[in-house]
């Protein structure tokens, strides 16, 4: 086993750090307050690769592969939740679904855009009937010569209204289900009979897009289809592995931000005639808040390298989703604890990242399903 | 047009210094390093005169193992290749037996300008850049604020910041120039450019390449010692109505403050 970080891995680093202390946070607050993204601030992330990271070089991106990609999410974390996940539902459930099934000839004229940043993607599962039951899809593909008819909406897609290209799931035999009955399709947005409904407004990730899609005897060809009819579902839930891992480097990230605040404000914060940090209790938390953070850090890393291996990673990613996603949440309300009633105001970060922290617990997977993933791993094992 | 730019990776400028306990040098552990930010405003210059006139943009910098990651960020941002001075015997190079070594490294090989940043922010020497085209014997323009090659890309002019003012000076190449803050914006070192970078190579000199021995690397110049700069002391706040209390800023500065 070898836990070191390699001379590429502390560049990304320092790069994507540089590029959020620089580009990313000063504009945070004001991403939040008017509830979008620049789009200079999208090109200027393209223009230097971080729409691609974990695409291979022949796709477009860097080729840095998981362990690249959390690291960059974990940095943009620091800086805006809003810009992090616009970037993250691109890239790791946007571009993910055509990286794994997509034809060469699909991955040419839709991966390569989308990883060089040309066209922003989205993923589109989530139906008003079907959220954790994700398999109960409603919309529906149905076949017509050399194309397929879809009908039928989706909702709180990330991106959605902002996106050019949707990887849609629609059920192309509703009787099948998840076995055979669903399948998965490349739509660029500009397709007849694409539109997009209500823009959410949101508690947090604010700033990010989250959109209804409507879709209205919208034909897709059959190039079109990603992977093979009836198997939509498998590509679905493996691009989510992919999905919840780099969520737990965003909640390691966002938790660092945390622990970063709180300990210069226990330092600099007196009562009681000295620095907050001299209270036991705030050293309690400070300590309690750090050791959440090494073990985080560890599972999501030994997930990338993992999932970089090839080997399969669905319970580890489920796990990873559902720990650093519950301890990010424990983590900012014990930051804005130790921040008090600063930390409630708007003028300091603490209140957007307790605000924005929130979804992540539901997302992608609530973790109520997470830890059914889970279960059935052990369950089926008998063990470990 | 053949361009080189001399680097140092130094300390982080956000990182906490301590003092070693010889009082002599600085505790290095746990102190991360980056490349010297003037230094960035030479390899983006260089960058973009490779842009309009083609050629080869080469980094060279003089350090211990870890600067080869100085390096690779450079070429990570554009530069096509490397040349990294390190040997035991010039861990302690001073300044002065810097630019040395670098007039010798550099004297074999083929240029039509040097770049430098105006100084490193670690020790902030101002030195190795002058000292460097003086030991090639060329002509040198130091702290500039902007460059232009002649369309013969035979010579180039630089505007530099002098006191009050604004000097503009020509100089036939090959030319040494060294970088101020304005003079351009760095790019970042891309994430693509990363994976690029690992390609690219980065040639180690050691003594015997360099051509040096003994008394050429023998320091010129010995530290004395360092100390830290005075804690800044806790600022006063002044209560009351702002009529009253600009009226009280006023006589602080006066008397205590002595400034106005």
């Amino acid at each position: 086993m070898d836990f070191q970080w390699t001379e590429e891995h502390r560049m990304i680093r320092d790069m994507v750090k540089k590029f959020t202390d620089q580009e990313v946070r000063p504009l945070a607050a004001e991403i939040d307050k008017k509830k979008e993204l620049p789009q200079a601030l999208i090109r200027k992330g393209a223009d230097n690769g971080l729409t691609g990271i974990a695409i291979p070089e022949a796709y477009g991106g860097s080729g840095f592969g998981e362990i690249g990609y959390c690291i960059m999410m974990e940095e943009l974390s620091h800086g805006c939740a809003s810009f992090a996940i616009t970037i993250a539902a691109h890239q790791s459930i946007g571009c993910m679904p055509i990286l794994l099934d997509g034809t060469e000839e699909q991955k040419q004229q839709f991966l390569v855009p989308m990883a060089q940043g040309e066209k922003l993607g989205a993923f589109a599962l989530t139906e008003p009937g079907a959220g954790s039951d994700a398999s109960a899809l409603r919309t529906t593909a149905v076949e017509d010569g050399d194309a397929f008819v879809i009908n039928g909406s989706k909702i709180w897609i990330t991106n959605g209204g902002i996106a050019d290209v949707v990887i849609l799931y629609a059920a192309n035999d509703p009787a099948k289900g998840p076995r055979g009955g669903i399948t998965a399709f490349i739509v660029p947005t500009d397709t007849p009979g694409f539109s997009v409904g209500t823009i959410e407004e949101k508690m947090g990730i604010r700033g990010s897009n989250t959109a209804e899609l409507i879709f209205e005897e919208m034909r897709i060809p059959r190039s079109q289809v990603l992977g093979k009819v009836g198997e939509g579902f498998k590509n679905a839930m493996a691009t989510l592995d992919y999905g919840r891992l780099g969520l737990g480097a965003a909640a390691v990230g966002a938790s660092k931000e945390m622990l970063r605040l709180s300990i210069t404000h226990a330092n600099e914060r007196k009562q009681f005639g000295r620095p907050l940090a001299d209270q036991q209790i705030i050293q309690f938390y400070l300590a309690e808040m750090a050791a959440r953070i090494y073990a985080m850090e560890s599972m999501v890393y030994r997930t990338a390298a993992m999932a970089d291996r090839g080997e399969r990673f669905s319970r580890e990613s489920a796990m990873v989703k559902y720990l650093c996603t519950e301890w990010q949440d424990w983590i900012v309300d014990k930051a804005m604890q130790v921040h008090g009633g600063m930390g409630y105001m708007t003028h300091m970060p603490i209140e957007r990242f307790y605000r924005d922290s929130r979804i992540n617990r539901i997302f992608e997977g609530t973790n109520e399903i997470q830890r059914i993933v889970i279960a059935r791993d052990v369950l089926k094992k008998g063990e470990y | 047009m053949n361009i080189i730019v001399c680097m140092k990776q130094v300390p982080d400028t956000a990182a906490r210094i301590k003092i070693k306990g010889d009082g002599k040098g600085i505790e290095t552990s746990g102190v991360s390093y980056v490349v010297n930010p003037y230094d960035e405003y030479a390899v983006e210059e260089a960058l973009r005169l490779k842009e309009k006139a083609g050629g080869e943009v080469v980094v060279i910098s003089l350090g211990p193992d870890r600067a080869t990651e100085a390096i690779r960020t450079c070429l990570a941002m554009g530069a096509d290749r490397g040349v990294h001075l390190k040997d035991p015997s010039f861990e302690d190079a001073d300044p002065f037996v810097t630019a040395q070594l670098l007039a010798k490294a550099l004297s074999g090989m083929d240029y039509d300008l040097i770049l430098c940043g105006k100084q490193a922010v670690d020790d902030n020497a101002c030195f190795v850049g002058p000292a460097l085209a003086e030991g090639l014997g060329i002509p040198q323009a130091t702290v500039i604020t902007k460059l232009t090659l002649a369309e013969d890309a035979k010579s180039v002019t630089v505007e530099r910041e002098v006191e009050g003012g604004r000097e503009v000076l020509q100089l036939p190449l090959p030319a040494l120039v060294t970088a101020q803050k304005g003079l351009n914006e760095p790019r970042y070192a891309s994430l693509p450019g990363i994976m690029k970078a690992k390609k690219k190579e980065i040639k180690v000199m050691d003594a015997a390449a360099v051509g040096v021995s003994g008394d050429d690397v023998k320091q010129k110049i010995e530290t004395v010692s360092l100390s830290p700069a005075p804690e800044r002391t806790a600022g006063k706040i002044i209560p009351g109505e702002p009529s009253e209390a600009v009226k009280e800023l006023v006589r602080l500065l006066k008397e205590e403050a002595k400034a106005l």
